[in-house]
């Protein structure tokens, strides 16, 4: 069982790179410069949340509600600009009202024990509700003339690097220091692998466990941050789509068992490449939305197969009620 | 003047309502009804016509369509599972009705049958996955709500320009989508029907009760022997036959496809089902309260929609109410045992006076001694609880046993002992009656007959419910001592209607009159309650007059008597209290006066505690059972009294060897016999100065000629 989880890793990045090469040969305009520029930015905020996906999923949670936290503080941040608040604040507003999205988040799982599917799906739907309702005038909000400077986040190249890929190797490299270099990092790992077990050694599991919601919010927002400046606008309906489903693929196929207690960074810039790859490739191959969802389902319905097969569920530890 | 108030408090706020109304099953229903009605009522005055028939049947309509959903939502939560694709079956199955008659000109009949089969296929997708790959159900269904949503999208940019050209005018699919029957809508009706069918199914038939095994606990029912991964394929199909019996409804209401049907339909079924209190992760649920949450759901989103909100608000406010029902639910199902065993427990005031004194050298009737130190033992350690002893005509002792058996000691040497009957509760008090039937009650089960010949018989098992109880008290929970009357009444005492047998001294924390004297007539079977709201009544003697029994308040520590005929019928008169300790069995003694057992000595702690129902209730919710301040019961006496309620005489055993407790003495020939309930062996006691040929039995019924 071992070996098959470390051959997960390499299959897909074979996988991978099999539909690189078999693209770059046979679609026209795959491997182009201003292709590969496209690919690489759109990888980018998948990448960045796929990163936060993974760290809940590997504390044995999952986190639907990642693309509100995407869409709305950043929406909310281009809104007070526009309606003539500083940039500065409107950050700061941004970021409490992620913080305090991700302590709902938390609090709900930890503490009021709420299946962590369950609960983000309905928040996501509380703060997408809450920015169409009260926060946004438009569903796209537009950049203004006080974002000046800040698209420089999503656009224009930093050392010839595209800067969004910059953003997502920042993030990579943050994440990882956290996951591997601090003391709650292997918190979270132990958590993941067994919540009781963690809970007997004296690990404050429902703290981490609020903190991973919290991190992962935060991470959502920098990601939407990060979007809303390569494409200067923030479109809030992106809720509605199946971005999140992205992620999970991204997520599910780097490697990273639902189980929990498994997976890292690596497995999230691996499963990236393929999902991005294969998105761009299907683009291009002028597929429609619905015959692209309807490719990615089958392919996540796969990789969940795959997934169950070879992280199977520990029985001791799935809580009853664990759906 | 404080103590006062605390007893008026105390006498007449009902404490014990809270935990008696938490443990019935039916809460758990009524909370999301109240629910509905504040909802009704208050979208009914805020909206006009909110309640006219045009208006209610619209309503009705609706709540039929997305009802069969939440009846299939329903049956994949209970058994363990949730189905999120929904919505997309629910569009796909849409799409396949009208695909079917309006571009293939397909008969209503086999259009209908096509299209719950295109459900079942859909749902047993999803069940071959969920069941038999053992995939989690949210995130599989997450994932084919995706797929089929796609499949239909795809499908209607092909098809939705033919469907929407054409009109069929059917007259039966017309009946299906609008028609009604004196008023009711087709698609209530069906629903009202499948929703009879499926109470029955699952609180009646055998799946059913798989189902809710296997959300209960999945392996549990693996184990026992249920198909646990067909029995969770099956639901989800259901749930897509369910589905697709919506969207038919809905096509032939509608006839449209457009492309947001069922958008976001999975998270109002979800809330409806949360909130009509089925719990997530399976086990538990009804019929009843899927279509109490549908109708909740349906009433606030129509309500907002009417009131005009934005499409933010609405989502909030599903949202929202999800959360909370989701979390309330969460916490109620983890807590629930433990919220009811905290405030099950009300104490109430109990005021005694100062006891009499019972320490050598204080003098009065009670002053200890050790005249018990020399009884001779009787089937030392092959009898457990004899709670009650008694004789026959012949000598014979007769002892209940915590093993749920009447043990028979032969006389005259009483070595020889046999299991004279075995009834499966545990015998607590006993007499025979004229025709030397033996009645006896059973903590837990009633009074009992069992004839000469050793033949259990049930006398009575329930007595007439009482309309202001909340705990259904027609059972009898905990029957104790009985005396039978010159008519052939028996009146037997109820300890309470509270606790439980092994719970009974619970009870006595409590010092609530929860116990009842209940009166069974042998002659036509029929039983009543006597008299009720007794603090733990316990011995019952029929006094001399023939017309009044005495009996025994254990907590009350008093002996009253109740007249059950002649002119003073219905009275009831105190004979003693302030008895220093807690009386028990009363039996009659050859001199004509009584017989009584103290099972124990009250202390200054309990009776100090007893006044303060604050300090016991906190006892009781803060500290574990096993440490909470009881009533004690290791040491006690019997004492003789007349029915002027003068204590004569005291027996005691001072250090508690040879007779450790007491509860129920009888007099015979000349001896003592002293049963325990906590003891393995039966006293007997030589008296002096008694009739050597006194039998209870004979003086009571005469004797055999």
């Amino acid at each position: 069982m071992k070996r098959l989880r470390f051959n997960q890793q390499e299959i897909v990045f074979a996988v991978f790179a099999v539909l690189f090469l078999a693209f770059s040969i046979f679609l026209r305009g795959f491997l182009t410069p201003e292709n590969m520029l496209t690919l690489l930015q759109n990888v980018a905020v998948l990448g960045i949340l796929g990163l936060a996906m993974a760290i809940v999923v590997i504390g044995r949670g999952i986190d639907i509600s990642l693309i509100a936290a995407l869409a709305v503080p950043p929406g909310l941040v281009l809104q007070m600009v526009q309606n003539g608040h500083s940039l500065p604040a409107a950050l700061v507003t941004a970021v409490l009202l992620t913080i305090a999205f991700g302590l709902v988040n938390g609090w709900l799982i930890a503490y009021a024990e709420v299946p962590s599917l369950f609960a983000t799906l309905a928040t996501g739907l509380l703060l997408a509700g809450l920015g169409q309702a009260a926060l946004f005038q438009l569903d796209v909000v537009q950049w203004s003339d006080g974002m000046k400077g800040f698209e420089r986040l999503g656009q224009g190249t930093i050392l010839g690097i595209p800067t969004s890929i910059v953003m997502f190797a920042i993030a990579c490299v943050v994440v990882a220091f956290l996951l591997r270099q601090t003391r709650w990092g292997a918190y979270i790992y132990a958590i993941g692998d067994n919540p009781y077990a963690a809970r007997v050694t004296g690990i404050p599991s429902r703290p981490i466990i609020v903190l991973q919601y919290v991190v992962a919010a935060l991470i959502g927002c920098f990601a939407g941050l990060v979007m809303a400046a390569s494409v200067n606008s923030m479109p809030t309906r992106i809720f509605n789509s199946t971005l999140i489903y992205d992620v999970i693929l991204v997520v599910v196929l780097g490697g990273i068992g639902l189980s929990g207690g498994r997976g890292g960074v690596l497995n999230v810039i691996i499963g990236t490449l393929l999902i991005g790859t294969m998105l761009n490739g299907m683009t291009i191959m002028d597929i429609s939305y619905a015959g692209q969802n309807l490719v990615k389902g089958v392919v996540l319905l796969l990789a969940v197969i795959t997934d169950s097969f070879l992280n199977p569920r520990n029985e001791e530890t799935a809580q009853q009620g664990d759906i | 003047m404080r103590d006062t108030l605390t007893s008026l408090r105390y006498r007449y706020w009902p404490d014990h309502l809270l935990g008696e109304i938490l443990s019935k099953r039916w809460t758990e229903t009524a909370i999301p009804v109240i629910l509905l009605l504040i909802v009704g009522f208050a979208l009914s005055r805020s909206i006009d016509h909110f309640l006219s028939p045009s208006s209610l049947a619209d309503t009705a309509r609706q709540a039929g369509e997305i009802g069969f959903i939440g009846l299939g939502m329903a049956l994949v939560v209970i058994v363990g599972g949730i189905d999120l694709s929904v919505g997309s079956i629910f569009a796909l199955t849409d799409f396949c009705a009208l695909y079917l008659l309006d571009v293939l000109n397909w008969p209503v009949p086999a259009v209908v049958v096509a299209t719950l089969i295109c459900g079942a296929l859909l749902g047993a997708v999803n069940g071959v996955l969920i069941g038999y790959l053992r995939l989690r159900a949210f995130i599989t269904t997450l994932i084919t709500l995706i797929i089929y949503r796609s499949a239909f999208d795809l499908l209607i940019q092909r098809y939705s320009n033919s469907i929407a050209a054409a009109f069929p005018d059917i007259p039966s699919w017309n009946f299906i989508g609008g028609g009604d029957v004196f008023g009711i809508p087709s698609v209530a009706i069906v629903y009202i029907a499948i929703a009879i069918f499926g109470h029955i199914f699952m609180t009646r038939l055998r799946p059913g009760w798989h189902i809710t095994a296997i959300g209960g606990s999945r392996r549990s029912a693996y184990n026992s022997g249920i198909p646990v991964r067909r029995t969770i394929a099956l639901c989800y199909v259901a749930s897509g036959v369910l589905t697709s019996i919506a969207a038919l409804f809905f096509a032939a209401r509608l006839g449209t496809v457009g492309g947001d049907i069922g958008v976001g339909l999975e998270v109002i079924v979800l809330t409806a089902t949360v909130l009509g209190g089925i719990t997530l992760g399976g086990g538990k649920g009804s019929v009843a309260k899927s279509l109490v949450g549908v109708l909740i759901v349906l009433l606030i989103t129509n309500g907002l929609t009417t009131l005009n909100a934005r499409g933010g608000i609405n989502r909030m406010a599903l949202a929202g109410i999800l959360l909370v029902a989701a979390m309330v639910d969460i916490r109620w199902q983890k807590n629930r045992t433990r919220i009811i065993s905290k405030v099950y427990v009300a104490p109430t005031y109990h005021a005694l006076p100062p006891p009499p004194a019972t320490e050598i050298g204080q003098g009065g009737p009670f002053e200890q001694n050790d005249k018990l130190r020399d009884v001779e033992l009787i089937g030392l350690g092959r009898i457990e609880a004899p709670e009650d002893v008694i004789l026959d005509r012949n000598n014979n002792l007769y002892a209940g046993s915590r093993h749920g058996d009447i043990i028979r000691f032969h006389a005259p040497d009483y070595q020889r002992m046999e299991v004279f009957a075995h009834i499966g509760g545990q015998p607590l008090g006993m007499a025979f009656d004229r025709q030397d039937n033996l009645y006896v009650c059973i903590g837990g089960m009633g009074l009992y007959r069992i004839t000469p010949d050793g033949t259990v018989e049930k006398a009575t098992d329930e007595t007439n419910r009482s309309m202001h109880s909340v705990n259904d008290d027609s059972r009898l929970r905990l029957a104790d001592d009985l005396d039978i009357t010159d008519d052939g009444l028996i009146f037997f005492s109820e300890a309470t209607v509270r606790y439980e047998m092994d719970e009974w001294p619970i009870d006595g924390l409590e010092a609530r009159g929860n116990g009842r004297i209940i009166c069974y007539d042998t002659k036509t079977g029929a039983t009543h309650t006597a008299l009720r709201g007794l603090k733990f009544p316990n011995g019952i003697c029929v006094a001399s007059d023939g017309v009044s029994i005495l009996f025994a308040e254990t907590f009350g520590c008093s002996i009253k008597r109740l007249w059950f005929a002649g002119p003073k019928k219905g009275q009831v008169e105190v004979v003693m209290d302030n008895l220093p300790g807690y009386p028990d069995n009363i039996n009659l003694a050859s001199d004509g006066n009584y017989w009584l057992a103290l099972v124990g000595m009250r202390s200054p702690s309990l009776d100090l505690a007893w006044k303060m129902p604050g300090f016991r209730r906190r006892m009781a919710k803060r500290v574990p059972v096993d440490e909470w301040l009881f009533p004690n019961i290791n040491t006690g006496c019997v004492v003789k009294f007349n029915e002027q309620g003068k204590i004569l005489e005291s027996f005691w055993d001072l250090r508690g060897e040879n007779h450790p407790m007491i509860t129920s003495m009888r007099e015979h020939r000349g001896y003592l016999y002293l049963g325990g309930i906590m003891n393995n062996r039966i006293g007997r006691y030589k008296l002096e100065n008694a009739d050597p040929n006194f039998v209870q039995y004979d003086k009571r019924w005469g004797k055999l000629s």
